[in-house]
């Protein structure tokens, strides 16, 4: 690991707070076929962490997310929250809260009977409700519409009426279902600054399902990238998108190039040039993932390559890269911008940490 | 100059399929000819005098049909208070009551049954609760003279387990269970359409909040369906307090009740007026009761709509 990843901390050091042990469920589809939505699931959730579970929609991430809740039943497996085996209890006494995908806010009652509902079904004093449903639209800046329906607000704040509804109970695990999707993209901007905020605030374990790679970088602590059923990597956002297991982890996070490559005794090769990389795989042919912010145009690089195209974004220049061996790459350069000509040749270097065997 | 011109061509040419507003005059006319036409004939009608001899009216004002609803005069001429009308009209308010009652108590659960369903199941749903309207209410309501009657199938079905043979027709109970299985759809359909649109996951919310079951129907899906309620509270409610037919046939006729009442005037009592004055009175309650529930629905903005 390189010496920007020290704020790293290791899985063995959190405090576990949630526990998911082999979990595993089975929907039948419409048209009867059976569909394995958990496979084996076993992963921990530390505590006050903001863990983010990413993944292609039917990849599992809501299901499991529901199973927390209560709202699923697991087939196999149990969910633990810290001694407290969740599975065997109904929603309503489970001390997690969930933030719906469509809000689900009760379109009859105002802005503070959804805030109150939940501690009005705890049966908590009236005095001590209004205390709380006002801290909670303080906490979410929503002071002023506490008497209004659901109707009557934009689409980000019934957003933060969800929230401040589903914090109001104090959970320990917050469950959040893409909670943002519904959004436009410079709300959900501020949404996202705004969750952070509130999950620092609060000190409440957040678990966040999204389709958004970008998402998932910018708020979690830790990534759950899920494939088919179960988390193919789970990380902090450095290690998921530095060094991804596999080739769908790699595809899916951010930009990269997939580049046809053998392995021999920690060397592979590049249009023919050799690298060192980390890898515990066996030699043979492997797919190499680069990022191509990582690919850097030095007059001394070893590798030698022709430049096909650029185009100039402002912040950057994206830049392709046929090698010799046929195999192109796509750069992403900083500034100072190097000199550059169309069909010209090209010297480039690859760091060996920024070279991920994927395959 | 253009502008004007463009204005000039779109009056000159609506668009395709549609044609001007004058063209619905006949058909509102028509209406209102069939809807208003016989409550001015009937209330016209109620202040009348009854002629000496026959059925029909005398064109000579008279408010005798309203005074003799609560008044009667004996055969000296003498007015006394006469509580006969006002039963009739408790009894009728009673049996409407219980069988309104039952009806939506019946189709809460199956209106919810049946939102939670599919698409395709919802629509088979559908038409198996409108089946009852494809026959008759007569043949509808003499099918339960044959289930119910001394040597009927219910009897039938209790003497294979040995026991005696029941009287259960020709009383009130009899009334009742055939006006509950007439009015059960017309409480099942508004209940239904005003659960149809319901979102579910409301309920997966209170759920996760701490909402009990019987939480979640109070809190959630009752007020989501009580627009649906009111609507079939009127719906069942109004026809039930004047229904004849089953009073007649599985009542026996016995119990003199709103929609007998009536009709004996136009029949055999050929009081026209009075019977016209019963039907006013009907009519003013049934206003009244739809105005208090439209003001109780408006303070409570609750949705309610008085037909399905």
């Amino acid at each position: 690991m390189s010496s920007g990843d020290y704020f790293i901390s290791s899985q063995a050091q959190r405090r576990k707070e949630l526990l998911v042990n082999h979990a595993s469920k089975t929907f039948t589809s419409a048209e009867g076929t059976a569909v394995r939505a958990l496979d084996d699931v076993t992963l921990s959730v530390g505590l006050g962490e903001f863990f983010v579970m990413l993944g292609p929609s039917g990849c599992g991430k809501t299901t499991l997310l529901r199973s927390i809740a209560g709202l699923e039943v697991l087939d196999k497996g149990e969910i633990y929250l810290g001694d407290l085996a969740l599975n065997p209890l109904p929603p309503y006494r489970r001390p997690v809260n969930t933030v719906f995908q469509s809000y689900a806010l009760f379109p009859h009652l105002s802005v503070y009977e959804n805030i109150a509902f939940g501690l009005r079904m705890d049966k908590m004093p009236r005095r001590l409700i209004n205390a709380r449903v006002y801290e909670m639209l303080e906490l979410v800046q929503l002071a002023d519409v506490g008497g209004r329906k659901p109707n009557q607000l934009s689409g980000g704040q019934q957003q933060r009426v969800a929230l401040a509804r589903a914090l109001a109970k104090s959970p320990k695990v917050l469950l959040l279902d893409e909670p943002l999707s519904a959004l436009d993209l410079k709300l959900r901007r501020g949404m996202q600054g705004e969750l952070k905020r509130i999950q620092r605030e609060t000190g409440i374990t957040f678990v966040f399902v999204t389709h958004d790679q970008e998402e998932a970088l910018s708020l979690g602590d830790q990534i759950a990238v899920f494939e088919n059923g179960k988390p193919a990597q789970i990380g902090t956002p450095q290690e998921i998108y530095k060094h991804p297991v596999n080739r769908f982890v790699a595809d899916f996070i951010g930009d990269t190039n997939f580049l046809d490559s053998t392995l021999d005794r920690g060397i592979v090769d590049i249009g023919a040039v050799p690298f060192q990389v980390e890898s515990d795989h066996r030699g043979g042919k492997v797919t190499l993932a680069v990022r191509p912010e990582n690919i850097f145009v030095t007059p001394n690089g070893k590798l030698a390559g022709t430049l096909t195209e650029f185009t100039y974004m402002g912040t950057d220049l994206r830049a392709t890269v046929a090698l010799s061996d046929g195999q192109t790459l796509r750069l992403r350069i900083s500034p100072p911008f190097p000199e550059l000509r169309p069909g010209g040749e090209v010297r480039l270097d690859i760091p060996p940490d920024a070279i991920a065997v994927v395959d | 100059m253009a502008l004007n011109l463009a204005q000039h061509e779109q009056r000159a040419l609506p668009k395709p399929g549609q044609l001007s507003g004058w063209f619905t005059t006949p058909a509102i006319l028509l209406g209102l000819l069939f809807t208003l036409g016989p409550i001015v004939v009937i209330t016209v009608f109620s202040f009348m005098s009854q002629p000496a001899n026959g059925s029909g009216v005398d064109l000579i004002f008279s408010t005798k049909g309203y005074e003799q609803f609560l008044f009667q005069e004996d055969f000296y001429g003498n007015r006394g208070f006469d509580g006969r009308y006002l039963s009739a009209f408790w009894l009728s308010f009673v049996q409407a009551f219980f069988t309104t009652f039952a009806s939506i108590a019946i189709a809460f659960p199956v209106a919810i049954w049946m939102a939670t369903k599919t698409e395709r199941t919802q629509n088979v749903l559908l038409m198996l609760v409108t089946i009852p309207f494809w026959t008759n209410l007569l043949v509808r309501t003499y099918a339960w003279i044959i289930l119910l009657s001394e040597d009927g199938t219910v009897n039938t079905v209790l003497g294979w387990f040995g026991i005696e043979p029941q009287v259960l027709l020709y009383n009130s109970y009899a009334t009742l269970i055939s006006l509950i299985f007439s009015f059960l759809p017309f409480a099942i359909l508004p209940m239904y359409s005003s659960l149809a649109g319901f979102d579910f996951r409301l309920a997966e919310a209170a759920y996760d909040l701490g909402a009990r079951k019987l939480d979640v129907i109070r809190k959630i899906l009752w007020p989501a369906v009580s627009g649906g309620v009111l609507s079939a509270i009127a719906l069942c409610f109004v026809p039930a307090f004047g229904s004849y037919l089953q009073p007649v046939l599985l009542g026996g006729g016995k119990v003199l009740m709103v929609g007998n009442l009536i009709a004996d005037q136009y029949g055999q009592a050929r009081n026209w007026p009075f019977g016209a004055a019963l039907s006013v009175i009907i009519l003013a309650l049934t206003l009244l009761g739809a105005w208090a529930l439209l003001t109780w629905a408006k303070r409570s903005s609750t949705k309610v709509s008085l037909a399905v």
